[in-house]
């Protein structure tokens, strides 16, 4: 029996209902619901991760934003290729992110883009590459993900939620949607195990203000502490 | 080729080979060049010499030890010249005249010793002699046709009839009379052209030349201990002004491999008005850049060099301004609240005030249903606010808003602000706008 548990320990036996192992360390989330279901507990390193968000603003930021704050806290660089609107510096910072560890690239077409991606991740000095592609097919994905499995970066895709139907090479893809005001994950494909359920985060999960005398040290604002919702009295009269 | 010799008149040449492509000597750009080799041959010794119209003389025995013996300073120097696009005779000898001579000769040796020095010239033909072609002519007519020959002549005899400058510079050859030389001082800054034979109308090929005028600028860098952060490449055309591309490093540096790739990316990147019939190279701050240790263990991930190649490389393609870093603005109005700065330039101090990760370049005009903000898919929920924001009267950008934080109907959560009425002088005019988004 022992024998028998010696050899299912085996990295290279992977068992259909267990995660798989991954080689390179991944970068815990800062979402312990998160991070119990992803191979290695958090965001792969050296592997392609896509994030499919239905809408836009629903989250896809703040899910990334501890594990960027904690990268640049590092002194690990983060690059920004071809955002669809600015990142902005104030909201940046309160979130914990060092800006002056912040790379923003701007494109003029698809192509550019993926040249700027690939030189990104093949440079190995970012910490953290985040792409917005406007479109990207099989081969390119393939060959993102091969210069991925070189370098050390957390490498994620934003991908529009029509994308989820395709086939893709990334180790990871999550689709995000929101439900009841939480932010609602799907693992659309990981190195394990089908999960048919998605994990609610709540977005208050990430709020960790400083209270004084708290031993937090980290202080992930990410997603403000919204006040008691207030509408003035006077609002429609204004 | 075809029987055309030194010598031969143009009118015998063209006969001879009709589609012979002629022009005439320029000395000007010879001396040029002469001078660009030397700047670049400054890294082996800085005792450089030049001697006109096309030789160049170094005195390597100080560098024999740093640089790995003479075999591998005579192969650096080869290949270097060979990537400049010159060819080269080299010879190398005790006395600086011996190598001269030598290297006239054709003859590539390598030795040391006085004594040798005789046994290595004698063979060479008198012609390497710089003297007049009577002198030539008659020495020939009297059967002398090798230096060896003309050193057993007797030398009383030989300086009476041939003058003493036919045997001087054989004596300096042998060491027998001292020799002064005047050593060649680098430029204060680096300029170098190149003259394209035909038009080129593509920028890959272009790389070729440009890789010449790189190894130059290399050399010229590596002698002053120096490196540059940005350089000129200039494209001259025939009938249209010139294309300048003015190309910035992120640290300072002399690796001509990393220059060329940031040429590269440049030039794939520029559409050519005309044909390229030039090209010139120019850098004018020169800063002081120490060598690089080299590791015993390498280090995997050298980051910070990596960064500065890969901010030059994305600069290079994509252009300067389309790579940046980001900081916030003491300053109220939210669209001003933030600077683009040099990449990893960036930081400064945060705001409190909850803020979107999302800001909009431009506020988008939201409808307005029932007094409540409105998107296409239907009204947006307030979630708090509101956060009044009145700035900037002084510099025509006057806002008068209160900003909320709203629930979209598809569950995002949005930033809108309402220009306020009664400043309706504002930029915004009046009515609901979206500006960011809380991602």
């Amino acid at each position: 029996m022992s024998a028998l548990a010696e050899l299912l320990s085996h990295p290279a036996i992977w068992r259909g209902n267990a995660l798989g192992g991954v080689a390179a360390p991944s970068m815990p989330t800062g979402f312990p619901a998160l991070d119990v279901e992803l191979p290695g507990g958090g965001w792969p390193a050296a592997a392609l991760t896509e994030i499919l968000p239905e809408h836009e603003g629903i989250g896809e930021l703040r899910i990334l934003g501890p594990a960027l704050a904690s990268l640049s806290a590092h002194g690990r660089w983060l690059a920004w290729i071809a955002p669809p609107y600015l990142p902005y510096a104030p909201a940046l910072q309160a979130a914990g992110i060092d800006l002056a560890r912040l790379l923003l690239v701007k494109t003029r077409s698809p192509r550019e883009t993926l040249w700027a991606i690939e030189q990104a991740l093949r440079s190995n000095a970012c910490g953290a590459v985040l792409a917005w592609p406007e479109k990207i097919a099989w081969p390119e994905l393939r060959r993102l993900q091969l210069a991925t499995e070189g370098s050390q970066a957390l490498a994620v895709l934003f991908r529009p939620p029509r994308a989820a139907g395709e086939a893709s090479p990334a180790a990871l893809r999550l689709a995000l949607d929101t439900c009841e005001g939480d932010l609602a994950v799907r693992i659309l494909k990981r190195r394990g195990a089908v999960l048919d359920r998605p994990i609610r985060l709540h977005p208050a999960t990430v709020v960790h203000r400083r209270r004084p005398g708290s031993h937090h040290a980290v202080d992930c604002a990410l997603f403000p502490a919204l006040p008691a919702r207030i509408v003035p009295a006077g609002i429609g009269a204004l | 080729m075809r029987g055309i010799l030194p010598g031969t008149s143009l009118a015998t040449a063209c006969a001879l080979a009709p589609a012979l492509n002629h022009r005439p000597r320029d000395p000007a750009a010879e001396a040029a060049a002469l001078g660009q080799v030397a700047a670049w041959a400054m890294q082996f010794t800085p005792a450089v010499s030049p001697q006109p119209p096309r030789g160049l003389l170094l005195e390597v025995e100080g560098s024999l030890r740093l640089l790995g013996g003479i075999g591998k300073i005579l192969d650096a120097i080869k290949r270097g010249a060979a990537d400049m696009g010159f060819t080269l005779s080299v010879a190398c000898a005790p006395t600086a005249s011996a190598a001269w001579l030598l290297a006239r000769g054709g003859a590539e040796r390598v030795f040391a010793g006085q004594r040798a020095i005789r046994e290595a010239i004698s063979p060479l033909p008198v012609r390497v002699l710089d003297c007049d072609t009577q002198a030539l002519e008659t020495l020939s007519a009297i059967g002398v046709r090798s230096l060896g020959d003309l050193l057993s002549l007797p030398r009383d005899g030989t300086a009476r009839r041939f003058g003493q400058h036919v045997l001087d510079p054989l004596d300096r050859a042998l060491g027998l009379l001292p020799e002064a030389r005047v050593f060649f001082a680098a430029p204060p800054r680096f300029e170098a052209a190149l003259e394209l034979s035909a038009g080129v109308t593509s920028a890959e090929v272009l790389l070729f030349p440009a890789k010449r005028l790189l190894t130059q600028l290399a050399g010229y860098l590596a002698a002053r201990c120096a490196g540059i952060q940005r350089f000129r490449l200039v494209l001259g055309h025939e009938d249209v002004p010139d294309t300048a591309l003015e190309i910035g490093l992120a640290t300072p540096s002399r690796d001509a491999g990393r220059l060329t790739i940031l040429v590269r990316e440049r030039l794939a990147a520029t559409t050519l008005a005309a044909p390229v019939t030039r090209m010139r190279l120019a850098a004018d701050e020169i800063l002081t850049l120490a060598g690089e240790s080299g590791t015993l263990f390498p280090d995997r991930t050298n980051d910070a060099g990596d960064w500065a190649r890969l901010v030059e490389r994305l600069s290079a393609r994509l252009g300067q301004e389309a790579v940046h870093g980001l900081a916030p603005r003491a300053e109220h109005r939210p669209e001003r609240a933030w600077q683009a700065t040099a990449p990893g330039a960036g930081g400064g101090q945060a705001v409190c005030s909850p803020r979107p990760l999302w800001l909009l370049e431009r506020p988008r005009p939201l409808d307005e249903v029932d007094s409540k903000p409105h998107t296409r898919d239907g009204p947006l929920a307030l979630l708090a606010g509101p956060e009044r924001i009145e700035s900037g009267w002084w510099d025509g950008a006057l806002a008068a808003r209160d900003y909320f934080i709203a629930r979209a109907n598809d569950g995002a959560l949005v930033w809108i602000f309402r220009a306020r009425l009664p400043l309706a002088s504002a930029l915004d005019g009046s009515g609901w706008f979206l500006q960011g988004r809380f991602a």
